[in-house]
């Protein structure tokens, strides 16, 4: 629902906001060049004496002000001349006329109505108040996505453009939630709902004696020109008026034959609230902070590039379900629970085939799970699972959701997911059982389709069918990723005397010399699918290279009956692929100069020796890494050393299971190595593990006594982004 | 543009829509091209005594700027209904303001006088920067005026 109303009123209104930002950040530079070119006023000149020296070179004063940009400027009329003059606080000498920039009020006029009057003036308003909605609202998912406020500033996860946005997001809100708040008090005065003034001012009656000199007034030599705002003359030639001398406690009408002041009303709450208001919001008195806020508002726009392409993504990623009718009218209503997009696919080919069978049906997220859902007279869950069992990413809210729901509903759920994982359809167990206590029927068994098989979907599809009385068929086709055309130049082929083929494979856009084609922009750690001949199914293997590196280059070990590293193995130069570059961001070294640590084993170690190769700051890395052999299977041998060498690499300890001394295993180094690794960790090392699921396990169990005296567990690294794993 | 004079009506009964006694008046406000944001200019009348009768016009709709208006803020003591339903958009600059009025006839060569105060942001406040009586005399003379406005006339 926030992420909704974010996105929606971002995207609606990007382009305004935008323009109110840039013309903010460009106004918010003001104050601090005016500081520069007018120092502040000092203390210790009386306003009689500045306005006896003004006086005496002009015929009459109208008034002596001091302006937003902190000048003293004099209206003064000398015969049919009226102009306004800079003066000089200290000697009221004149500096030439006052004139206020052409752009400046250009840009002013663009900021606070798009230069189109009233109408632009509310729109600005409105802008405001999206500004604070989109703000607050934009803080709290952040605040969620993270895990709670003491955790804002860790590591944000997500595509780069998601990045970005959080990260500017949380150096930009409170500077952002001033702005939009001034402004919108700025908006709400402009238009009436704020009182300008609330002050009664009093009625007061003139000596209408002959005027004395201005110098000599007695009220106005005790006011400082520190403090002035504005002093307004009497009329020429009209003994019943008076001066009117303003400043920030107040107004005080001073008699002009007599220098004593007839009344002084104090400036209100409401009056001082309006000058803080206004200082706030522009930077007027307060240059640092101008300064401050107009970097605030410069992100604006990189929030609105950034926020539209997260909102695109999110768009595509999601495909449109045609015919989708409201859960207020639908008979069966279909909820999704998918981490990437291809369980909607699933989801959508069901909704068309329920649909065309007379079925009212509506698809939705799980986590939109709400009691209309349990009006209509079934519920299809569609459940992939994140990982060892998680509930993926729109189906994190939906066990909650579920424990609110009290009418029962008949269910059929289905599970998506890889024999390959520890818990296969470990989510969509979980949500069979949570719904089988909560008493509600259940059609059909809980069903587990492996690797997105259409064949199993298709199953399903006939025993969901039988149970509602009628024909169903799923034809389920996956829609198939962009591919490109990859051609390998080069392998190395290691372990095959230990019975453990591991090839290191090099491709590039095929076409020799210049006329080879770009490869699409991937960093080491980053995945590539490669779509073997006769299957529509990707299997991904990690990237052990930079785009910039001029190829793409995975590790892969020949798994027996494995479709594809069968394929693979079989390729010779020369040979072509197709084949797709998926981004894994959450699994890259942190910025910055801390150490890491990378753990591998056997073809795991191809992303860290990519994320070694590109270590060109020298920052320090010690990789473990474990294999067979180290005559027969020691990857990437001869470039470690090169590494080592060249300092990119700091420390390389391996660990060989046929080895000469009954053979050892990564984790026995970590064992080992455990002070050296502990006092790594207390300087804020990340640690990074790729390889077989059970090797990753076995670094577990080894790392936890490493950590342990350190007071921290795998948990707080994992959370905080200091231990990450790509395992498979 | 025509209008009938509410405040002055009501406190005065000098003037009345229609009948044989009221005359027309039409007023002309030029502005100088003082390159700026538009100007507030307010249209008030005087009688003999110097005394405030009432507002015709307000040229420029918000009220956080009224202040700047300093002799009219003095004069009519600035309350909302001084200007309730005479009020209209700011002047631009080098901009003109026509307007027509029924005035009684009682009003005119009595003393009366109209005045303009002007103010522009950034600028400089103009109060009372042109006077002119309503007298039969001055009908269609332009006169300039002391800040913003470069020719005022009344003419009857």
């Amino acid at each position: 629902m926030l992420r909704r109303f974010h996105s929606l009123t971002g995207v609606a209104l990007a382009l305004g906001l935008a323009v109110i930002a840039i013309t903010g950040a460009a106004l918010s530079v003001q104050p601090a060049l005016d500081r520069l070119a007018t120092p502040a006023i000092a203390r210790g000149v009386s306003v009689a004496a500045l306005a006896e020296a003004v006086a005496a070179r002009h015929q009459s004063i109208d008034s002596i002000r001091k302006r937003a940009d902190g000048s003293i400027t004099v209206a003064f009329t000398d015969g049919d001349i009226a102009g306004v003059e800079r003066v000089d606080p200290a000697t009221g000498m004149g500096l030439g006329d006052y004139r206020a920039s052409e752009f400046t009020r250009f840009i002013t006029n663009l900021h606070r109505s798009f230069l189109a009057g009233d109408a632009g003036r509310a729109a600005a308003g409105v802008g405001a108040l999206a500004m604070l909605a989109l703000t607050a609202s934009g803080m709290i998912m952040l605040v969620r996505r993270l895990g709670g406020p003491r955790a804002l500033f860790r590591p944000i996860p997500g595509a780069p453009a998601q990045r970005w946005h959080g990260a500017l997001g949380r150096l930009a809100a409170a500077g952002l939630l001033l702005s939009s708040l001034t402004g919108l008090w700025m908006s709400a005065s402009t238009f009436g709902f704020i009182p300008e003034s609330d002050a009664a001012i009093p009625a007061v009656v003139a000596s209408a004696g002959a005027p004395a000199p201005v110098g000599t007034l007695a009220a106005l030599k005790t006011a400082d020109v520190a403090d002035l705002r504005e002093l307004a003359f009497p009329a020429p030639g009209d003994s019943t008026d008076i001066y009117r001398l303003r400043s920030s406690a107040g107004e005080a009408r001073i008699d002009a034959a007599t220098g004593v002041a007839l009344a002084f009303t104090p400036a209100t709450t409401l009056d001082r609230i309006q000058d803080l208001v206004r200082m706030l919001h522009t930077g007027r008195g307060a240059w640092a902070l101008g300064l401050w806020l107009g970097l605030s508002a410069a992100a604006v726009p990189v929030f609105a590039a950034t926020g539209f392409l997260s909102w695109r993504r999110r768009r595509a990623a999601r495909p449109r379900i045609a015919g989708n009718v409201s859960a207020r009218s639908a008979d069966t209503i279909i909820l999704v629970g998918s981490e990437s997009n291809s369980t909607w696919g699933f989801a959508a080919t069901l909704h068309a085939a329920l649909t065309a069978a007379g079925h009212q049906v509506h698809t939705g997220a799980m986590n939109d799970l709400a009691p209309v859902h349990a009006r209509a007279g079934l519920l299809l869950i569609l459940a992939a699972t994140c990982g060892d069992g998680a509930a993926p990413a729109s189906a994190k809210n939906f066990r909650a959701r579920l424990a609110a729901l009290n009418d029962p509903v008949p269910v059929a759920v289905l599970g998506f997911g890889d024999r390959n994982f520890g818990r296969f359809c470990g989510f969509a167990e979980d949500v069979s059982a949570a719904i089988a206590a909560k008493g509600w029927p259940q059609i059909l068994p809980m069903k587990r389709i492996d690797r997105r098989s259409a064949q199993e979907f298709a199953q399903w599809g006939h025993g969901l069918g039988a149970a509602l009385g009628h024909d169903l068929t799923l034809e389920h086709v996956c829609e198939p990723p962009k591919t490109f055309a990859l051609e390998l130049v080069e392998r190395e082929d290691y372990g095959v005397a230990v019975g453990a083929p591991v090839a290191i494979l090099r491709f590039r856009a095929p076409g020799t010399g210049a006329k080879a084609g770009p490869l699409p922009s991937f960093e080491p750690g980053d995945l590539v699918g490669v779509l073997p001949p006769g299957s529509p199914m990707p299997r991904f293997y990690s990237l052990a290279s930079a785009a910039r590196d001029g190829v793409l280059e995975i590790c892969v070990r020949l798994r027996e009956g494995g479709l594809c590293s069968t394929f693979l193995h079989a390729l010779a130069p020369g040979d072509l692929i197709q084949a797709f570059v998926r981004e894994n961001p959450a699994f890259r070294p942190a910025r910055g100069s801390t150490p890491l640590i990378l753990i591998g084993a056997g073809a795991g170690i191809g992303p860290l020796a990519g994320f070694v190769r590109a270590n060109q700051a020298g920052r320090p890395v010690y990789l473990y890494w474990g294999g067979r052999s180290a005559a027969s299977d020691f990857l990437y041998e001869r470039e470690l050393a090169r590494h080592l060498a060249e300092k990119r690499l700091t420390s390389l300890r391996t660990a060989f299971s046929r080895g000469p001394d009954g053979g050892a295993y990564v984790q026995d180094r970590i064992a080992a190595d455990a002070p050296r690794l502990r006092e790594l960790i207390r300087q804020g090392a990340q640690i990074l593990v790729c390889g077989g699921r059970d090797m990753a396990q076995a670094v577990t169990q080894a790392l936890d006594p490493v950590i342990r005296p350190l007071g921290l567990d795998l948990a707080i690294l994992k959370s905080s982004g200091r231990y990450v794993e790509d395992v498979y | 543009m025509k209008f009938v004079l509410p405040a002055i009506a009501a406190s005065a009964a000098l003037i009345a829509p229609g009948f044989a006694e009221a005359r027309q008046i039409t007023i002309e406000t030029t502005l100088k091209n003082y390159g700026g944001n538009g100007a507030y200019v307010v249209l008030y009348v005087t009688d003999a005594a110097g005394k405030y009768r009432g507002t015709l016009w307000m040229a420029g709709g918000k009220a956080k700027y009224y202040r700047h208006l300093s002799d009219w803020q003095r004069a009519s003591g600035g309350a909302p209904a001084e200007i309730d339903g005479v009020t209209g958009a700011s002047i631009g600059s080098g901009k003109t303001l026509k307007m027509s009025f029924d005035l009684a006839d009682a009003m005119i060569d009595a003393g009366y006088t109209l005045h303009v105060d002007t103010a522009v942001e950034d600028g400089r406040d103009n109060p009372s920067e042109a006077i002119v009586p309503l007298d039969a005399s001055t009908s269609g003379k332009p006169v300039p005026g002391k800040g913003y406005v470069k020719s005022f006339s009344v003419s009857f």
